[in-house]
C-alpha cells in the first residue's frame, strides 16, 4: 500500500509527538508512524521531572542551566545546542502547562519544582530546584499530553508499523517503508520531509531500565545506508535501577533527600563529589556504586547492589511525591522505602549519541557539515549534542519537547518550500528481501540466545568500567554473533501478528548499534563523562575534545570506520572553557 | 533452565514448578481458542510477564501477546491472569499461582481476539476519544503558567494516572454485553478534564457523560476498580461524574 503526506514523523514518544504538533502548525500534512500505540512510548516511564529554569522556588537562571548541562556533559556538549535549550526549554515548559499538562504545584499555585543530579546555582555552588515536575510520573503526563493534543489536532497515526527502511537517494529523503505487523503487508510512505524520533536501544545491555521495545531500529537503518552515528561510546547508566531488575528508580528520590548507603551503612558519596555528594551527575554516582560494590560493601545476596534510604522522609513525601517509585520497590522486591532501604544497582539508561543532526534537526550525513535533505531527527535517537559525554537528569524530557519542536517545524518549513522528489522504482525492494529472508527462516541458531549472549556480553565488555583487551574481545563476539544471526530461525510462517519475525528483526538492530559503540569506545583513548576507560583513566583535551563519527564500512563487512566531528565550544552569547570536572 | 533465563529477585528462594495454560488462537490456522500447557519452572518473584518471555524465547516462539516497558506503565500487557485482569508486567508469580499449580492466563475479554493474548484495541481508543481527552480553555494563556492550587490539582490526581490499559473497561460486565457503553476508562478520561479547574469543556463532557452511552450504564460491579493496576478508585471517579452529571441537569 502507498500513502503520501508532506511530513512524516516516526516515533510517537515525546519528541515524535511534539514534531507532529509542531508540522501541522507549519500548515503541511502529517502523520506519525509507531510500532507501539502511542502511549505506550518510553517516555512515559520517565519520572522525575522536567529540568527549566523557572525560579519558582528558588533563584534560577538560564546561563546556569546551559552551565550545568556542558559541564554535566564533561564539556563535549556543543555549546550552541545548550544555549537554545537552556532557553527554550522556559518556554516550553509554559507550553506544556497551557495544554493542560497536570504539573505538581507549589502552595502558590505555581509549577513545583525539585533539585535534582547536576544542576546547580551560580555555577556549581550548590543545589538548585529546577525540575519541574508531576509526582513521580512527570514522563507519563507529558507523554498523555501530548498524545491528547495530537488526538485534538487531527493528526493521522499508523499505530504498529515498523519501519523497515529509508529512502534517501541522491542526498535527500523521500519517505520510508514499513511493515504492518497487523497483516503482514509493506507499506511504503513517500513524503518531502521525515523526522526520526524512534528512541534508544537500551535492550542491548542485560540489565536496563529500557523497554524491550527499545531496540535501536532507526539507528541502524541510518547506519546501514553508511550514514554515521555520533558518540555511540556515549552511554548513560542510570544509578538507581531496582536491585536484579534494572527498572527505574527516579533520580528525584535524591533530589526529595534520599541517601546512598553501602554494607555499612555509610553515606558514601561524601567521599565522592564533597559538595552535592548524592546529587552528582549519573556517570558519577554510577561509578562510584560499583566501586563500592568492587571494594566489597555491596549489599543483597550477591553483593551487587547497594541502598537507597529514604527511611528519614516524611511517609506523606514518599507516598505522594514519589509514589510511583514505592510502588514499584514495594510490587517487585518487597521493599517498602517507608521504613525499608531500597536494593538498587546501575542500570543501562540512555543513549547520548546517535543520529547526528544540527541545531534544527536536519541529519548529518558527515562531520564535515553535509547532510541528508528532508530528514530530520530528535529525541534519544538523534544527537545534537546537547548531552556531549553524560547527560544530566531531566534534561531528556527537556530535549524531547525543545529538539522535537524544532525538528517539527523545520520539516514543515522545508516541506512547503519543495515539491516532492520521486520515490525509486521498488522502494520496498530490500524490505521485502530482508522481511522474507527471516519469515519461516529455518536456520539452527536462535534469536533469543543471540540476544541473551549479546545483552550480557555488552553489559561485562562494553559497561560502566571500560578496557582495551576486554572491548576488543566484545568486538570479535560481536561479530560471531552477526555470523550466527544470519542462520536465524524464524519458526512462525503466518503474516498477522508475527511478532517472532518482528523480535528476529529487531535483534539484528540490536547488533548494529552494539557494533557501532564498541567501535567507538574502543577507539577513544581517554575517560570522559560515561565513557570511562580503566588503561586510560584521564580525560584528554588535547586529543578528545571532539565528537566520534562511526560509519559501517559498506564494502568489509564487520569494520566499523570512524571520523570525528568538531564540539562547539561556543554557544551565540556565552561560552565555557572546559575546566576540570569536579563536584 | 527456567531460572537461568529469567532475572532473579534479590530474595533467594527455591524455584517454583507450575503449569502454564494459555488460550491459543491463530486465526489464520485455528477454527475456535484452545487451550496449551507449558510447564515452567521460575522463581516465586518472576513477573507472569517473564514466563510468558520464557516461553515465547525457548520453547514455543510463535507465541504472541503485546508488551513494551515491563514495568507497569506502558500498558500493552493487560490479560486476564487467574481469572482477573491485570498487567503481566506487574503481577508476581507467587501472587497468582501455588507451587505445583496451573495458571491460566486468556487475552482480556470484551475486544475481538486478533491472535494468542492480543485483542484488536481500536473500539477502546474510539471510546477514548469519544470524550474529547483533551485539555480546552480558549482564553489566551498568560506568559507563565495558569494557576492551580495543590489541592485543585489532587482532585484529578488518580484520574490523570490512568495508562489507557484497558484492565477496567475489559473486566465490566456491561461493557461484555454492551460495545457501546464508553466503559469505565473513558470515564475515568473524561473525569480527569471535568475536574481539572483550568478546563472550559465541563458541560460538552457531561453532557456526553449524560448520553444513554455514559455513566448511567455503570452498575457498580467495582471489577474495574480491582482490575486496575495504578490502583486508581475507578468506581468512585464513576460516582462522581454521576454526581456532576446530575448537578448540572437540576
Amino acid at each position: 500500500m502507498h500513502h503520501r503526506f508532506d511530513v512524516l514523523v516516526v516515533g510517537a514518544g515525546g519528541a515524535g509527538l511534539m514534531a507532529a504538533l509542531y508540522a501541522a502548525k507549519g500548515g503541511v500534512s502529517v502523520a506519525c508512524i509507531t510500532k507501539l500505540y502511542p502511549t505506550r512510548s518510553h517516555t512515559g516511564a520517565a519520572q522525575g521531572g522536567i529540568g527549566a529554569a523557572l525560579g519558582n522556588v528558588q533563584e534560577d537562571h538560564w546561563e546556569w542551566h546551559m552551565f550545568d548541562t556542558i559541564k554535566g556533559g564533561d564539556y563535549l556538549t556543543d555549546q550552541d545546542a545548550a544555549e537554545v535549550f537552556a532557553k527554550d526549554i522556559i518556554d516550553a515548559v509554559y507550553e506544556l502547562e497551557h495544554m493542560g499538562l497536570p504539573f505538581s504545584r507549589t502552595p502558590e499555585g505555581k509549577i513545583a519544582q525539585r533539585k535534582f543530579g547536576g544542576h546547580t546555582r551560580e555555577f556549581g555552588k550548590a543545589a538548585v530546584e529546577r525540575s519541574c515536575y508531576a509526582q513521580d510520573r512527570t514522563g507519563h503526563m507529558i507523554l498523555q499530553t501530548l498524545y491528547q493534543q495530537n488526538v485534538k489536532n487531527g493528526t493521522t497515526f499508523y499505530n504498529e508499523f515498523h519501519v523497515t527502511d529509508l529512502i534517501i537517494e541522491e542526498g535527500r529523503c523521500r519517505g520510508v517503508v514499513a511493515y504492518h505487523y497487523a497483516t503482514g503487508e509493506i507499506h511504503t510512505f513517500h513524503a518531502k520531509a521525515v523526522v526520526l524520533a524512534a528512541g534508544g536501544y537500551g535492550r542491548i545491555f542485560k540489565i536496563t531500565s529500557n523497554a524491550l521495545t527499545l531496540t535501536g531500529d532507526l539507528m541502524s537503518i541510518y547506519y546501514r545506508k553508511g550514514l554515521p552515528l555520533e558518540d555511540m561510546e556515549f552511554y548513560q547508566f542510570h544509578p538507581t535501577g531496582l536491585a536484579k531488575l534494572g527498572i527505574l528508580v527516579t533520580e528525584g528520590i535524591r533530589g526529595e533527600g534520599g541517601i546512598l548507603r553501602n554494607s555499612e551503612g555509610e553515606r558514601f558519596m561524601e567521599r565522592y563529589a564533597p559538595t552535592i555528594k548524592d546529587l552528582a551527575p549519573r556517570d558519577i554516582v554510577s561509578r562510584s556504586i560499583i566501586t563500592e560494590i568492587r571494594e566489597g560493601r555491596g549489599v543483597g545476596p550477591d553483593k551487587d547492589a547497594v541502598h537507597i534510604d529514604l527511611t528519614h522522609l516524611p511517609r506523606e513525601v514518599i507516598e505522594g511525591k514519589l509514589a510511583e517509585i514505592t510502588d514499584l520497590a514495594r510490587t517487585y522486591l518487597g521493599q517498602d522505602p517507608v521504613k525499608d532501604l531500597v536494593a538498587i544497582q546501575p542500570t543501562a539508561h540512555y543513549a547520548m549519541g546517535g543520529i547526528p543532526t544540527d541545531i534544527n534537526g536536519l541529519c548529518l550525513s558527515d562531520g564535515a557539515g553535509g547532510s541528508i535533505e528532508g530528514l530530520y531527527a530528535a529525541g534519544e535517537q538523534a544527537c545534537v549534542s546537547l548531552h556531549g559525554a553524560n547527560r544530566l537528569g531531566t534534561n531528556s524530557l527537556g530535549d524531547l519537547i525543545v529538539f522535537g519542536r524544532r525538528a517539527g517545524t523545520a520539516a514543515a518549513q522545508y516541506a512547503r518550500q519543495v515539491e516532492y522528489a520521486d520515490m525509486p522504482a521498488a522502494p520496498e525492494r530490500e524490505s521485502v528481501a530482508m522481511l522474507e529472508a527471516l519469515r519461516g527462516a529455518s536456520g539452527k541458531e536462535s534469536a533469543a540466545v543471540i540476544r541473551r549472549e549479546l545483552q550480557e556480553s555488552m553489559m561485562n565488555n562494553v559497561g560502566i568500567f571500560r578496557n582495551g583487551p576486554d572491548m576488543a574481545r566484545q568486538v570479535e563476539i560481536i561479530a560471531d554473533l552477526k555470523d550466527r544471526y544470519r542462520h536465524v530461525s524464524v519458526s512462525d510462517p503466518s503474516r498477522r501478528y508475527n511478532s517472532e519475525l518482528i523480535e528476529a528483526m529487531e535483534l539484528g538492530f540490536m547488533l548494529d548499534c552494539a557494533e557501532a559503540m564498541t567501535a567507538s569506545a574502543l577507539n577513544r583513548t581517554e575517560s570522559r563523562g560515561a565513557h570511562d576507560r580503566e588503561d586510560y583513566p584521564e580525560r584528554d583535551d588535547r586529543n578528545w575534545l571532539k565528537h566520534t563519527m562511526a560509519y559501517k564500512n559498506l564494502n568489509k563487512p564487520g569494520e566499523v570506520l570512524i571520523g570525528y566531528k568538531d564540539v562547539a565550544l561556543k554557544g551565540y552569547t556565552h561560552a565555557f572553557e572546559p575546566k576540570a570536572r569536579v563536584y | 533452565m527456567a531460572e537461568q533465563h529469567i532475572p532473579k529477585n534479590t530474595h533467594t528462594t527455591p524455584p517454583m514448578r507450575v503449569k502454564v495454560k494459555i488460550l491459543r488462537y491463530n486465526p489464520e490456522t485455528d477454527k475456535k481458542p484452545h487451550w496449551e500447557t507449558y510447564p515452567v519452572e521460575a522463581q516465586p518473584s518472576d513477573r507472569v510477564l517473564d514466563v510468558l518471555n520464557y516461553i515465547k524465547w525457548y520453547v514455543e516462539p510463535s507465541l504472541t501477546f503485546r508488551r513494551s516497558c515491563g514495568h507497569g506503565i506502558c500498558g500493552s500487557d493487560a490479560m486476564m491472569i487467574a481469572g482477573r485482569n491485570r498487567l503481566a508486567c506487574k503481577a508476581l508469580l507467587r501472587d497468582v499461582v501455588k507451587d505445583g499449580g496451573t495458571l491460566t492466563i486468556e487475552p482480556i475479554r470484551g475486544l475481538k481476539v486478533e491472535k494468542d493474548l492480543l485483542t484488536d484495541m481500536e473500539p477502546f481508543f474510539d471510546a477514548y476519544k469519544a470524550i474529547m481527552p483533551y485539555f480546552i480553555n480558549e482564553s489566551p494563556p498568560p506568559a507563565g503558567e495558569r494557576l492551580q492550587s495543590p489541592e485543585q490539582a489532587e482532585r484529578m490526581a488518580h484520574s490523570s494516572n490512568c495508562i489507557l490499559c484497558a484492565c477496567c473497561t475489559t473486566s465490566c460486565p456491561i461493557f461484555w454485553v454492551n460495545g457501546s457503553y464508553l466503559g469505565p476508562a473513558a470515564i475515568v478520561q473524561a473525569h480527569r478534564f471535568i475536574f481539572d479547574s483550568r478546563d472550559e469543556a465541563t458541560n460538552q463532557r457531561l453532557n456526553i457523560m449524560n448520553q444513554n452511552t455514559g455513566v448511567w450504564r455503570c452498575r457498580t460491579a467495582y471489577n474495574c476498580t480491582e482490575a486496575c493496576p495504578r490502583d486508581i478508585p475507578i468506581t468512585t471517579i464513576i460516582e462522581e461524574v454521576k454526581r456532576a452529571v446530575m448537578y448540572q441537569q437540576s
